[in-house]
């Protein structure tokens, strides 16, 4: 920046810690389940309650999907890792000290490559990636006056990232956390839901002032409660300026105050300060004596490369290019992660129109897999099973309201579509004569629509329209060529009636 | 066979008798219930006797043994274990007042191990509280006395363990072993310790002191002996990251073959300043035994050791003030009756639960790791840890064993080091390095002082060597019959009686 | 260099350990006296020694990511001093 403007006179620097839980089954040291919602303390051992004498054993998933994260953001791996204790007391640590990674992290110096406004990228730089354990969740209750203490999240495997001071904007923080939430979803390491807290993130934001013809920074601040994407940009914004305002009021620099952590009120929208601890952190990290070290080898390495393949932002570019589908549906299909996009390519590669897949992909199946908790793995129809029965649409062998019957019993049976089709007679009925019979013969039974065609107008007439096509489709079980029906009733209407459809 | 001819026995003995039917394991277990039911008050090496459990798991091994159903190692044999591993659903202490009340919902893996090889558990035994002391007076709820005098300290933090061996309240005792914790009150109480290879015996439900030192170990009358309990808590655990996973022999089958030309080395450090005279000549007369049997005895120098206890006073703090980070009053434990707000709260109920000597460590180990201590306490320690294992590195290139005293002195008075903390830290110059450099040691008895008590015969073997260990120790046993001497209970309490 | 019943003070409410101000004052000359006997480490010469931090040379340890039995929520709070039967429950705690 040349010189400073009226609008602007100063850069915003923002640096992002991110927290993400990763998507194992069990914790990161024991084998109790590791999942949000279940009731208080019903995922405990004594291993996470931290019970006299029990030992930590690190899960394999959790240092793959560590591995894999780290790799996707182009960090480099340490060859040799280990862990250490950071001791300090709070009663949703069972153990008064953290599992976690001090002085030899296993990755750093990545970075992740975010769009601009301008349509480029920019790379924001990663200082290092490290896995922890996860603490217990506090809640303050009311009766009594008592805290309650929930362990279910104790011991649970967390990934910390840490960023460079890469950010210059609140939008740029905020594309940053959905680039990176892209790309953790992808690779299946996290599901980064803020709400659940599988996404945490706290911010460091100071201003770099121009003033008379010299840069100044401005103490770094610490902002935490961001429960949200949005919450994220828009204290990074109030942040800003408030920060200004306070360099115009106090002229105080970098170094100058002890570093200030402030809370983001969202119903207020300020950030708020918050009260200073009462002792100095003094975490008295060490190596932790019950887990060994992890060397990483050439050979870990390549596997976990040949896991991640094409990173999701390519990807999600290549799938609306090569399928013609809307970008939304690619974002989204991506975004459902590595197994479900390796699914839709398979499904459509079967098909006329790939927007048909993309649109099965996510009514169809992801409804099917929402309301039956599973994952696109467990999805019991393969994707060619599926493509056979949707081509069939587009050959307009049968229509979408049998395919979904024949969908149905797909998931329940395994079976073929042919054979569910023939068995039970859902082929497409579109000879003209035959539908033309059906049509007349519908008429013929009920004089009293045509004279209802004849009083309504609008919209209500084109309802009778309606009222006819569903009897035609009762008559046929469901299985006549919607499209002709319609014609055809159309024109048996206008014919009968002499009156326009419209 | 009245009880009293069968307390003092091997289990091995017992087991033949057994295997035999000349006994049932109930009857066993009864005569060792009366004994402890007639002596414990006097020695009070027991925080928990578990009469019911003991004389029903006797009656379930009689009645598989008649049965004819298979059996484990240890069927029917009474074992004490030392109240620092955990026992579901059964009261563990550590000796402390903080877990007075806390029952595990889980077995340590050495428990389970013993259950496992049919086993009679017999009881708890007392210790200094978490294991940190050697006299076993840091205990928060009673003295444990040594039964050769009972006016003098059993030795620690195993001292309940090796006082019930001594006793005959049991064949059988498991300790840990941190800094010396199983072979110092061995050789005090005239019994076999023996501190295993690190990674050797899983340390899963073993209540930390300091991880990187702890580990868990057998006590008997004899090397035999030894060498079947061994085997029986040996082994990988899946739950210990630190368990090695190497196969374990059977120590037992092998004990009695002599190793031919075994290069036995003496520390000279360790027998000239600061040994009791007596323990110098009865290690002396003990290398002399092993030149009998055509072993190459040579001098051999661990310049460092001297180091090992201050390197120890920094390295075991500070792994125990975060490993008894955990005892706060929120998920188990005691918790202050008063206290105004959660600092408070942890602050009383920690200084109400722990014991002067635990607190002390704590701090001791807070202050080492502390910001602007660390590099010169507790890094400056791990490196002189290293240049300690170097020592044994270098030593064992030239011999197979090395040989000294297992400690300096005899048994003490009780209370005689009580006020002098770093009195007491002395009593494990000889035993400390052997958990630091993380090899294979044992203590086995070689003597006694001209007052009757027990001397202590230190053998130490490279990383998983134990059975050369055993081999070693057993070619020196065969040839003498201190093993042999059990301490009369009668005239000791006696004694103190006239005495008193 | 001699520790001061204020820095034992600081390092008692860092362990969390409440000491009176006779127990400090024994604490400060006893840690003073260990701390002392500690300082011979400094006699020997680790230049280039690296620290050991664990006596195994083992490295890699992992287990599978495979479910075992939590504990049955009233085991799990059974030895806890305070519950309500579903949490364990401590002082009211500010942020």
């Amino acid at each position: 920046m040349a010189t400073s403007t009226e609008a602007t006179p100063y850069t915003i620097v923002i640096g992002l810690e991110v927290h993400v839980q990763l998507l194992t089954e069990t914790k990161l040291f024991c084998g109790c389940r590791n999942r949000f919602g279940d009731p208080p303390n019903t995922n405990v051992c004594p291993i996470c309650l931290g019970m006299p004498g029990v030992l930590p054993v690190m899960n394999q998933k959790a240092f793959q999907l560590a591995l894999r994260a780290a790799v996707a953001l182009n960090c480099q791996i340490a060859r040799f890792t280990k862990w250490d204790r950071k001791n300090y007391y709070y009663p949703d640590l069972p153990k008064n000290y953290q599992i976690s990674q001090y002085d030899l992290p296993f990755s750093h110096d990545g970075y992740l490559e975010i769009p601009t406004a301008d349509g480029g990228t920019k790379r924001v730089g990663i200082i290092r990636v490290h896995l922890e354990e996860d603490a217990g969740k506090l809640l303050h209750a009311e009766r009594g006056g008592k805290s309650q203490v929930d362990l279910n999240r104790a011991g649970t495997p967390l990934l910390e990232i840490v960023t460079k001071p890469d950010m210059n904007s609140p939008a740029e923080a905020r594309t940053f956390l959905e680039e990176l939430r892209l790309l953790l979803r992808y690779l299946e390491v996290s599901d980064c839901n803020m709400q659940e807290g599988s996404l945490r993130c706290d911010a460091n934001i100071n201003l770099h002032v121009q003033h008379n013809g010299q840069t100044v920074a401005t103490p770094i601040v610490e902002v935490k409660n961001m429960n949200s994407f949005k919450a994220v940009e828009a204290a990074m914004a109030y942040e800003a300026r408030r920060q200004y305002e306070e360099w115009l009021r106090t002229g105080a620099k970098l170094g100058e105050v002890p570093k200030e952590t402030r809370g983001w009120d969202e119903n207020r929208a300020v950030t708020v300060s918050q009260r200073r601890k009462e002792e100095a952190s003094d975490y008295r990290y060490f190596p932790e004596p019950d887990l060994v070290p992890v060397v990483v080898s050439e050979q870990m390495l390549q596997e976990v490369r040949s896991q991640i393949g094409e990173f999701p932002a390519q990807r999600r570019l290549r799938l609306a290019a090569e399928y013609g589908i809307p970008e939304y549906d690619a974002r989204v299909i991506v975004e459902l992660g590595k197994a479900f996009a390796d699914y839709f390519e398979q499904f459509a590669r079967g098909l006329e129109n790939p927007k048909n897949a993309s649109n099965w992909m996510l009514q169809d199946v992801q409804r099917t897999l929402n309301a039956k908790g599973w994952t696109i793995e467990q999805f019991p129809v393969r994707p060619e099973k599926l493509a056979d029965l949707v081509s069939r649409i587009e050959r307009r062998e049968i229509n979408t309201h049998a395919a979904r019957e024949v969908f149905a019993e797909m998931i329940e049976s395994g079976r073929d579509p042919g054979a569910i089709i023939a068995e039970r007679g859902l082929t497409m009925v579109s000879d003209e004569q035959q539908l033309k019979a059906i049509v007349d013969q519908v008429l013929d039974e009920n004089p009293k629509v045509l004279e209802d065609f004849k009083k309504k107008k609008g919209k209500k007439r084109k309802q009778v329209a309606g009222f006819v096509r569903g009897l035609i489709m009762r008559q046929t079980k469901g299985r006549a060529d919607a499209a002709l029906v319609e014609r055809l009733v159309n024109e048996a209407l206008v014919a009968r009636t002499g009156v326009p459809l419209e | 066979m009245s009880g009293e001819s069968l307390v003092g026995r091997t289990a091995l003995e017992h087991l033949d008798a057994l295997a035999k039917g000349e006994l049932s394991a109930r009857e066993l277990v009864q005569a060792y219930l009366e004994r402890i039911e007639r002596f414990d008050g006097h020695v009070q090496a027991f925080l928990l006797v578990d009469a019911d459990g003991a004389v029903k798991k006797a009656a379930e091994v009689d009645e598989r043994r008649a049965r004819g159903e298979p059996l484990g190692p240890l069927a029917g044999v009474p074992v004490a274990v030392k109240d620092v591993l955990c026992t579901e659903g059964q009261r563990t202490t550590c000796a402390s007042r903080i877990l007075e009340n806390f029952i595990p919902p889980y077995d340590a893996t050495v428990v389970r191990k013993l259950k496992e090889a049919d086993a009679v558990l017999i009881g708890k035994t007392n210790m200094d509280e978490f294991a940190m002391g050697s006299s076993t007076e840091n205990s928060a709820f009673q003295v444990t006395r040594n039964p050769w005098d009972l006016t003098r300290a059993p030795g620690g933090s195993s001292g309940g363990s090796a006082a019930a061996v001594a006793a005959c309240f049991a064949p059988l005792a498991i300790g840990s072993d941190t800094g010396g914790s199983i072979r110092q009150p061995a050789a005090l109480c005239g019994v076999v310790g023996l501190k295993p290879t690190y990674g050797r015996v899983s340390r899963y439900g073993l209540v930390a002191f300091a991880s990187s030192l702890d580990q868990i170990g057998p006590f008997a009358f004899d090397v035999r002996d030894t060498a079947l309990l061994l085997k029986v808590i040996a082994g990988h655990d899946p739950l210990d990251s630190t368990s090695v996973a190497r196969s374990v022999p059977d120590y037992l089958a092998c004990v009695e073959e002599p190793l031919e030309g075994l290069k036995v080395g003496v520390v000279r450090e360790w027998l000239s300043e600061g040994v009791d005279p007596e323990v110098a000549t009865a290690v002396r007369d003990a290398v002399a035994v092993y030149e009998k049997l055509g072993a190459d005895v040579c001098d051999i120098s661990l310049p460092h050791s001297k180091y090992g206890i201050p390197a120890y006073y920094i390295v075991a703090p500070a792994e125990a003030s975060s490993n008894l980070a955990r005892y706060d009053g929120v998920h188990y434990g005691y918790r202050a009756a008063r206290y105004e707000d959660m600092i408070d709260m942890y602050c009383r109920t920690r200084a109400e639960g722990f014991g002067a000597e635990v607190k002390r460590r704590i701090m001791l180990g807070t202050y080492a790791l502390s910001a602007g201590y660390y590099d010169a306490y507790y890094l400056k320690a791990l490196k002189v840890r290293r240049v300690i294992r170097e020592d044994f590195d270098r030593a064992f290139e030239q011999v197979d064993v090395i040989i000294g005293p297992t400690s300096p002195t005899p048994a003490f008075r009780l209370g005689e080091r009580l006020a002098d903390p770093l009195s007491m830290y002395l009593s494990d110059i000889y035993t400390v390095t052997a958990n630091l450099a993380g090899i294979a040691g044992i203590s086995l008895p070689c003597g006694f002082t001209q007052d009757g008590l027990p001397i202590g015969l230190q053998i130490l073997a490279p990383p998983f060597e134990e059975e050369r260990l055993l081999r070693a120790a057993r070619m020196y046993e065969r040839e003498t019959e201190w093993h042999r001497r059990r301490a009369d209970l009668q005239q000791a309490v006696a004694a103190v009686s006239k005495a008193g | 260099m001699a520790l001061s019943a204020e820095q034992v003070q600081a390092v008692a409410l860092l362990a969390r350990l409440r000491l009176t101000d006779e127990e400090l004052a024994v604490m400060t000359g006893q840690l003073n006296k260990i701390v002392e006997y500690v300082e011979q480490l400094h006699e020997v010469d680790t230049k280039d020694v690296e620290p050991l931090a664990h006596p195994l040379p083992i490295s890699n340890v992992f287990r599978e990511d495979r479910l075992r039995p939590s504990l049955p929520r009233d085991v799990a709070l059974r030895n806890a001093p305070d519950t309500d039967g579903e949490f364990f429950l401590v002082p009211p705690v500010l942020d």
